[in-house]
């Protein structure tokens, strides 16, 4: 398959169609793996594609990346079924169009960090992405998800008594070193400036103390809400390890179902906290 | 002994460990100018007495309520947080309690996975007529916000 990829970008390249082909080549080991930024037909021998290939490259079609994409004519990127779900976030936003970039979706049979499967694989609907240009490679056809179930671990979590979550988020959130990876990592955190980084006002401590760390998570879960697709990049970029997927999957799975709603899916589909329904639940207001 | 831990024992001899006898609750509501804002003037102009521990900050609208102020009213020493506004249908701009109502599902639920204690948090459609509704709604929130005590888990957080 990765052949195939890599006849795809010389064509793409070849013909003029995109100027960079933006995908996975190896890194510093064997599992290594880092973003490419292919500009010529004589380097896509430097694209792979296999398991280790966890990153979303999406993140670089963001506003955020505006001053890169200013470089570039026309890019293609490499996507995975997840990866393209945010591709689809990101258009509903109107950041792009599908005529401003090519999207070469991968058939991705599961990525596997440090040996494991994370959970969005367990449930993957989009082993052939959804909504890309080109797909390359075979791979089962999925009915796509309707409806969203956070993991055991989410559940879990959810379940437990009260002062046993705050301890647990208390211990986490310490360990936070503002160091914004989740941030950076994120396609869908794309804000030119990050409610973060204003300072007048100056809602969120900058500091890597519990204070402000409690507000920084939180607000950016928050911003998010309706828009993440789980792709779980946040916590594998974490450098102190907070399970920051398992806020994402419960507020997808808040989505999920109080507003009948899962991102990525639909291009054309209005996310949940800009529209409402007069008949909203709303039995916490008295 | 090292800086860290001197400070750490500093932090635990200076820890409250009992409500002193005259602690108050602080509460803070944030409402919408055009019905609870004008409910609870009614409740001021027909004089009707209820506890005096919130401290109201006026939005035009609920839709303004970013979730980060009621975090911020708890960072600076809120023990307890009211949101009030128009009830559904009943916006001076038609949509925006709509909007905020869809907010509040989500926020609370993402506090309540935190661990956040949601009893510090309640919610409430106020109309300007609802002058008797504020003064019932105030004198609840500020009695279980005196059961509660301070909100020291939030406020002893490091800074």
């Amino acid at each position: 398959m990765e052949n195939k990829l890599r006849e795809l970008a010389k064509k793409l390249l070849t013909d003029g169609e995109v100027d960079v082909v933006v995908g996975y080549a190896k890194g510093y080991d064997e599992t290594a793996r880092r973003p490419a930024f292919i500009t010529s037909p004589d380097e896509v021998d430097k694209l792979v594609f296999d398991e280790h290939c966890h990153n979303n490259l999406t993140g670089y079609l963001n506003k955020r990346y505006k001053l890169l994409k200013a470089e570039w004519k026309k890019p293609a990127v490499v996507v995975k079924g997840c990866d393209a779900k945010s591709a689809v976030g990101l258009i509903q936003e109107s950041q792009f169009t599908m005529d401003d970039v090519v999207l070469i979706g991968v058939a991705c049979d599961g990525v596997k960090l440090d040996g494991e499967t994370p959970y969005k694989c367990e449930i993957c609907d989009v082993k052939l992405p959804a909504h890309v240009h080109h797909v390359v490679g075979e791979a089962e056809k999925a009915e796509p998800r309707t409806a969203y179930e956070a993991s055991e671990e989410a559940k879990a979590m959810a379940a437990k008594p009260r002062e046993e979550r705050f301890a647990f988020w208390k211990a986490e959130f310490e360990k936070c070193v503002r160091c914004y990876a989740c941030r950076a990592v994120c396609p869908l955190c794309s804000c030119e400036r990050c409610i973060a980084d204003s300072n007048q006002p100056q809602w969120v401590d900058t500091s890597s103390h519990e204070i402000g760390n409690w507000s920084w998570n939180l607000v950016r879960a928050f911003h998010l809400v309706g828009r993440c697709i789980g792709c779980g990049e946040c916590a594998r970029a974490c450098p102190a390890d907070i399970p920051l997927d398992l806020i994402n999957q419960h507020m997808r799975q808040v989505v999920s179902d109080s507003f009948d709603y899962v991102a990525g899916l639909d291009p054309e589909a209005k996310p949940p906290l800009i529209t409402y329904k007069e008949d909203d639940a709303e039995e916490f207001i008295r | 002994m090292s800086d860290t831990e001197v400070k750490a024992k500093i932090e635990a001899a200076t820890q409250p460990t009992e409500t002193p006898a005259d602690w108050q609750p602080r509460i803070v509501a944030f409402v919408c100018n055009w019905c609870t804002y004008l409910g609870a003037d009614l409740a001021g102009t027909s004089r009707m007495e209820y506890q005096a521990n919130v401290r109201i900050v006026k939005l035009p609208c609920t839709g303004r309520i970013d979730p980060l102020f009621v975090l911020k009213a708890f960072e600076n020493g809120a023990d307890t947080v009211l949101v009030s506004g128009c009830h559904p249908g009943d916006c001076h701009y038609n949509t925006g309690n709509f909007h905020a109502r869809r907010r509040w599902t989500a926020y609370r639920e993402l506090l309540d996975f935190t661990g956040f204690d949601m009893r510090r948090l309640h919610f409430s459609w106020v109309s300007a007529a609802e002058g008797l509704k504020w003064v019932d709604l105030i004198n609840d929130v500020t009695n279980k916000a005196r059961e509660l005590g301070p909100f020291t888990e939030y406020h002893s957080l490091s800074r």
